[in-house]
């Protein structure tokens, strides 16, 4: 098991024949992804070749998804062009969406979340889940890669992992080679985000393969306090957190759009000090998180 | 990006949102022009970008366009919250009937827009929401909509404007409303909005924050940038394309991904304490392409910086891989030249690994120490930093 993508998910790239999207389709076939075509207007009728594997590319993805059968979609296109990709992905109903694209303004990203969020089905259920944008994307070792996480740092194992942070997953998902991950996802570190910390939590709770979850967090708004609360009255799993940025100064944007503190709200202690309220052990450093995690996990 | 209040007016007349006269200067003589130009009574007010100015006596009425020479000169070159005062704007006085206040801002949270709105102005809007809560006006904003004439007329009535100003509040709020939108910002914020003694809405004070991903479709917005008041290492990494902002310690650090730097700043710190309180100088990520170029870049801008005693570099090869970092640090090396002359303790895992350690061990160079993990690298790097102090 995992969460959100396994070995059955059927991928398609959007932006698969530019240089982002042709290095990155390359690497999940290499991951066993199933990548099954793309999505390009102006190249559409054409494929693209990788080894072996010749994948079609279509004029839209509504068009590829009719054509392959994709549940999962991948968006490498440039930042200009990165709300209506997902726009038309939501409208083609895609299950789920991964946006690497660093860089997207932010109302872009407010107006394709009010899309995906009016979007239910019969049962009220939001049809579209969005992972991203400017996230590293979703890894479940050996069965399917659908970001830009390298493959070869570990692989299956008991602990999920949530993070804001690209190379930070990388750095814990190192820390914990010996362990193994059942799925790790980088949400992305902008202020506005499909997947959250808490729908990730949920995610693992549920999932029987997750033993334990390993939460990375970092300055600027409150997602992790709002974990931190959904925690404690939901999650019966160890759970670790890990936050970045007690060093930064108020005021000034660390690499991440959403990585701000602006007055006393958003600070890493004030983080970690409402995930310790919910019972979670916060490590001061990513080497100490991961001696944390094996604690939790060797009482188990 | 935080707005100038000079550049929020201006922003606020090109799209229509009522404003006075408001003529910026940077000299005294500038002033006195300005003031006479508008004519009556004006205002001197600091440009800062911090709150606060009026207590700490950078805003001052001037009854002659003399006493806004007065003002201009006593008020220039002076220090609010650590901003220096580089430029006054000399606005038209206004005959303040009634102030009101309204803002709309991107709410992180609920991932929407938010409009506040109250008609009591004139206070700290912080101080509003925490004492009289229900005088403040909450309204969400669905971002697929945006505040259309209903919209507008909801948060009017939600506020509760009394019924004979209620529709030209409303029509100055789809005006700020565009500003929100087309100038893609995160915050637009009128405190005071006020009613004239002839009936009039105004936009008094503006802040304006817009987002720098939409530079792209935004073109005017570079002659926005601060460039005077900008750190002079900051403005030259920005030059070369690099994500860097000064802070104030000794250890220089460069690493891949923003989180992963944000954290290694925090192991710097901690590893600090056992080594005279030396602290992260820096804050830069190389991120993905670590070419030589790119590291000879961040090189070069952090031995630059004179309080930078040891550099730290810390990578883990995602995509990147080591060897090309390794290249790149040693390709740099041999750029900088003497140029280059503070111990480097270097840290890669991930992506070939071993090949980018054997690079840097057969380059030998005299100020390159290998770390095998994070801690190990910063604890060395903070301790050279001490030894060097």
């Amino acid at each position: 098991m995992s969460i959100f993508l396994n070995k059955d998910s059927k991928v398609i790239v959007q932006g698969i024949t530019g240089g982002e999207g042709t290095k990155h389709t390359a690497l999940m076939l290499k991951a066993g992804t199933q990548v099954v075509g793309g999505v390009n207007a102006r190249k559409a009728g054409t494929t693209v070749v990788h080894g072996a594997v010749e994948l079609p590319v279509y004029g839209t993805v509504k068009e590829a998804v009719a054509e392959t059968g994709a549940d999962v979609s991948i968006v490498f296109v440039p930042p200009a062009f990165t709300k209506d990709a997902v726009v038309e992905a939501i409208e083609a109903s895609v299950p789920l969406v991964v946006v690497i694209t660093e860089g997207v303004p932010v109302q872009d990203s407010a107006e394709f979340w009010a899309l995906a969020q009016s979007k239910v089905d019969a049962d009220g259920k939001q049809v579209t889940r969005i992972i991203g944008p400017n996230c590293p994307g979703i890894i479940t070792p050996g069965e399917a890669l659908v970001g830009i996480t390298p493959n070869n740092i570990t692989g299956k194992g008991p602990i999920g992992l949530v993070s804001k942070s690209g190379t930070l997953t990388y750095q814990m998902m190192y820390e914990l080679r010996d362990l193994g991950f059942s799925s790790a996802i980088g949400i992305g570190g902008d202020p506005v985000i499909g997947t959250t910390h808490i729908d990730a939590l949920a995610a693992f709770e549920a999932d029987p393969e997750t033993k334990a979850i390993v939460m990375i967090g970092e300055i600027g708004g409150d997602a992790e306090e709002r974990a931190a609360e959904y925690i404690k009255a939901h999650v019966t799993k160890p759970v670790v957190g890990y936050v970045a940025g007690f060093t930064a100064p108020e005021g000034k944007t660390m690499g991440h759009a959403g990585a701000i503190v602006s007055g006393s709200a958003g600070t890493a202690q004030a983080k970690k000090e409402a995930l310790e309220a919910a019972g979670v052990k916060v490590g001061k450093t990513p080497s100490e998180t991961a001696s944390l995690l094996r604690e939790v996990y060797a009482a188990l | 990006m935080d707005l100038f209040e000079y550049q929020a007016r201006d922003m606020f007349e090109a799209h229509g949102v009522p404003v006075l006269a408001g003529i910026v200067a940077h000299t005294p003589e500038e002033a006195k022009a300005a003031a006479e130009k508008i004519g009556g009574v004006t205002v001197v007010k600091a440009q800062v970008k911090v709150g606060g100015r009026g207590k700490a006596g950078g805003v001052k009425v001037a009854k002659t366009a003399d006493e806004a020479f007065e003002h201009a000169s006593a008020i220039l070159g002076m220090d609010i919250k650590g901003h220096t005062v580089n430029t006054v704007m000399i606005a038209q006085g206004a005959d303040i009937a009634e102030e009101f206040y309204f803002s709309v801002l991107l709410d992180r949270a609920n991932r929407n827009y938010l409009a506040m709105c109250s008609v009591e102005g004139g206070m700290e809007i912080e101080e509003l929401a925490v004492e009289r809560p229900e005088a403040l006006a909450r309204v969400a904003v669905d971002p697929a909509v945006g505040i259309d004439a209903a919209k507008a007329d909801e948060i009017v009535a939600t506020a509760g404007f009394p019924a004979e100003i209620a529709p030209k509040v409303a029509a100055a709020i789809l005006k700020l409303w565009d500003v929100f939108k087309k100038e893609d910002a995160t915050l637009v914020e009128v405190n005071p909005l006020v009613r004239t003694g002839a009936g009039d809405i105004v936009a008094l004070d503006g802040k304006v924050s817009i987002d720098e991903n939409a530079d792209f479709r935004n073109p005017h917005h570079a002659e926005l940038e601060d460039a005077a008041s900008a750190d002079p290492l900051e403005a030259k990494a920005k030059a070369a394309g690099l994500n860097y902002v000064k802070l104030d310690g000794e250890v220089g650090v460069i690493g891949n991904g923003a989180g992963l730097v944000m954290s290694t700043l925090d192991v710097v710190a901690y590893a600090g304490e056992n080594h005279g309180g030396v602290k992260p100088a820096n804050f830069l990520d190389i991120g993905g392409g670590a070419s030589a170029e790119v590291m000879a870049n961040g090189l070069d801008v952090i031995l630059n910086d004179p309080q930078v005693k040891s550099v730290f570099v810390n990578v883990f090869g995602g995509i990147t891989a080591c060897d090309a970092v390794a290249k790149g640090i040693v390709g740099a090396l041999a750029e900088l030249g003497s140029a280059a002359n503070k111990p480097l303790v270097v840290r890669l895992d991930g992506n070939n690994v071993e090949e980018g350690r054997r690079i840097l061990n057969d380059a030998n160079h005299p100020l390159v120490t290998l770390a095998a993990t994070m801690d190990e690298g910063a604890d060395k790097a903070a301790e050279l930093a001490h030894a060097a102090k």
